[in-house]
């Protein structure tokens, strides 16, 4: 490959680091925020960086507020939600992926069709649904929510990640006397994991942040996940942007300790198939 | 090891038919090779064999029983794909051994049964690696390990040198042949290379669209070939076709070209005068020189072993091989004849014709 002009290079470089700044910024601000004294808050102006840092508000928040009820909470329905929603989506991937058949292509359209509909349109006859089974205000009722809404996207991206192992190794594998699922288990799941960790990241993230149901379907504080938990932050004459922030800093952390876990996967996963192994 | 009948087989997708009825009796430790064109229905048969693909008529039996509804897992045979498929989590040493674990095969045994197999194909110092780490020729060398550890019943080839380049196609083709020389195991073996069919087997089933041509040992195909079709298939550069009529004449039988000339031929043929037929002749028998028919040179392909004419006989393209390094250019004319014996004549459907 011939080397490219520098002054493309450069420009390159700079258009990368300008989109980082960009996308970064609001998660900068956050961390500011958080670290700024109620005190400078307001005093200080526009500034990129207070002229005392504390941690006050990360003290406050931990100590006392229902902050670490929250997080258990999201921790809760975001990891039971991941795994189901990993779990059934593997599985259903996988049958679209290998098998042909009845109505395969009617499922597929349903599955699609679920995906259009705005969220705020199923409030209503979800809540109707869920309150005489009584699993409004309930962890499970949220965990069964996402985990629906999740399902589909999930099965198409675990599909395709079946769709690149090619199927001679599961020929192979039942020539060798392997069942069907042991070929699964034993050879094709193991060739998935960048896959299932891309599915159980997306997933997970999807409902640590997921708002609108469980603002709708939690009341009171005990269920409450931390989105829902971050408006209470906000009362009528005020909004305490320092502890919602030290909150929104708290929150970011398993997030980030989870990607930080499956990158390596999800690297490979998100370029799988792009070069020839 | 095991005989393998294959009785009247056909294969449907849907509407679509892609084998008529297959017939094939396979005796135990013979080597047989499927050869033809894409397309033909030969991987199809394969894998019908191994159990990957439902039979759609017909019965398959493997040592005499049948094993049409068998998961390929209780058909014990072994199979070697194009592909490789070798596992790519797992070494060579797992990899080779998987088939045995999955049957609960003692430790030790499924350890020397490994030992053996990879001093055997010279893979002993990769044991430990994994695929990906391996060239190509170290991989189609695992994917055979893995096979021969079974002692299966059969061993089932589908196009397993297609990948590789060829030179080493050449050298695994020769361990192929020695290790069934060793093995004496029942191997059925897909190509469409009709020079691994010609090298490798015991006998050739040349098939096309669906129908088997025909069924023999490899010089057998090449000398007798049974229609057109294997005629034009077998042996490359491909046979020469050229249309003319049957002639008896009086003691002197001979087919009469497009020109009004005659070519005489070997036998007498119980076919009426002026019938159209075709006459086929291999490039390799005609003979260059001397009295014969005027041809124009049109291309030269020197191989190093001999040399490859494009000639243009009577106006239609014609091929020549030759191993005496003349001083011929293009757009030289040559002299071509063609001695009696070489000839081959098939009729109108194609099919050869028996002499009298």
């Amino acid at each position: 490959m011939r080397a490219r002009p520098l002054i493309l290079t450069l420009a390159h470089r700079l258009a990368v680091l300008a989109y980082i700044l960009f996308a970064l910024f609001p998660l900068f601000w956050l961390l500011k925020v958080s670290l700024t004294p109620n005190d400078l808050l307001y005093s200080e102006g526009v500034r990129m960086w207070p002229s005392r840092v504390s941690f006050d508000h990360f003290r406050f928040v931990i100590a006392h507020s229902d902050f670490p009820l929250f997080f258990r909470n999201s921790l809760i329905v975001a990891g039971s939600t991941a795994l189901v929603v990993t779990a059934v989506a593997s599985l259903s991937g996988y049958a679209l992926s290998r098998f042909a058949f009845r109505a395969k292509y009617w499922i597929v359209a349903l599955m699609l069709l679920t995906q259009m509909f705005p969220l705020v349109m199923l409030v209503a006859p979800i809540f109707r649904l869920l309150s005489p089974l009584g699993l409004t205000n309930s962890l499970t009722g949220l965990v069964i929510v996402y985990s629906a809404f999740n399902v589909p996207f999930a099965t198409f991206l675990m599909q395709s990640f079946f769709d690149g192992i090619p199927k001679d190794l599961e020929e192979a594998a039942k020539i060798d006397g392997a069942t069907q699922f042991m070929a699964f288990r034993q050879i094709i799941l193991p060739l998935t994991l960048p896959g299932i960790a891309a599915t159980v990241g997306f997933v997970f993230t999807a409902a640590w942040s997921e708002l609108l149901f469980a603002l709708m379907l939690i009341s009171g504080n005990d269920a409450a996940t931390f989105p829902v938990g971050l408006l209470s932050f906000v009362s009528k004459f005020s909004v305490d942007f320092g502890q919602m922030m030290a909150a929104g800093v708290l929150a970011l952390i398993p997030a980030c300790i989870f990607f930080f876990l499956i990158q390596r996967y999800l690297v490979q996963g998100l370029t799988a198939g792009a070069v020839k192994g | 090891m095991a005989s393998i009948d294959i009785r009247d087989i056909h294969k449907s997708y849907g509407k679509i038919e892609v084998l008529h009825g297959v017939d094939l009796a396979i005796k135990d430790g013979e080597f047989i090779v499927l050869v033809g064109p894409s397309g033909c229905g030969k991987s199809t048969l394969l894998r019908m064999i191994a159990g990957l693909e439902e039979v759609t008529g017909g019965d398959i039996l493997i040592a005499g029983n049948r094993i049409n509804d068998l998961a390929p897992k209780d058909r014990d045979i072994a199979m070697v794909f194009q592909s490789y498929a070798l596992y790519p989590h797992m070494s060579v040493a797992q990899n080779m051994s998987y088939s045995l674990r999955l049957r609960k095969t003692p430790r030790e045994k499924v350890a020397s049964a490994v030992s053996a197999a990879a001093s055997k194909l010279g893979l002993d110092p990769f044991l430990e690696r994994r695929p990906k780490a391996l060239s190509g020729g170290q991989r189609q060398r695992v994917a055979m390990g893995r096979a021969i550890v079974r002692q299966p019943k059969a061993f089932l080839f589908d196009e397993p040198l297609s990948n590789l380049d060829a030179r080493l196609r050449e050298q695994m083709r020769a361990e192929i042949k020695k290790l069934h020389g060793e093995l004496g195991a029942t191997s059925i073996y897909v190509t469409h290379d009709q020079i691994e069919a010609m090298t490798l087997a015991d006998r050739i089933v040349a098939m096309h669209g669906g129908v088997v041509q025909q069924v023999g040992s490899p010089l057998d195909l090449y000398d007798r070939p049974a229609n057109l079709f294997v005629a034009g298939f077998i042996g490359s550069p491909g046979m020469n076709f050229i249309e003319a009529r049957y002639q008896p004449g009086e003691g002197s039988p001979a087919a009469r070209l497009a020109d009004g000339t005659l070519v005489a031929l070997p036998h007498a043929y119980a076919l009426e005068p002026d019938t159209p037929v075709t006459l086929g002749i291999r490039p390799e028998h005609v003979v260059i020189g001397g009295e014969g028919r005027e041809a124009a040179v049109e291309l030269i392909e020197p191989t190093g072993f001999g040399t490859i004419l494009h000639l243009a006989l009577h106006g239609l393209p014609f091929k020549v091989f030759t191993t005496d390094r003349k001083v011929l250019n293009a757009g030289n004319a040559a002299a071509v004849s063609f001695p009696p014996q070489h000839l081959h004549l098939f009729d109108r459907e194609g099919a050869r014709v028996a002499a009298l």
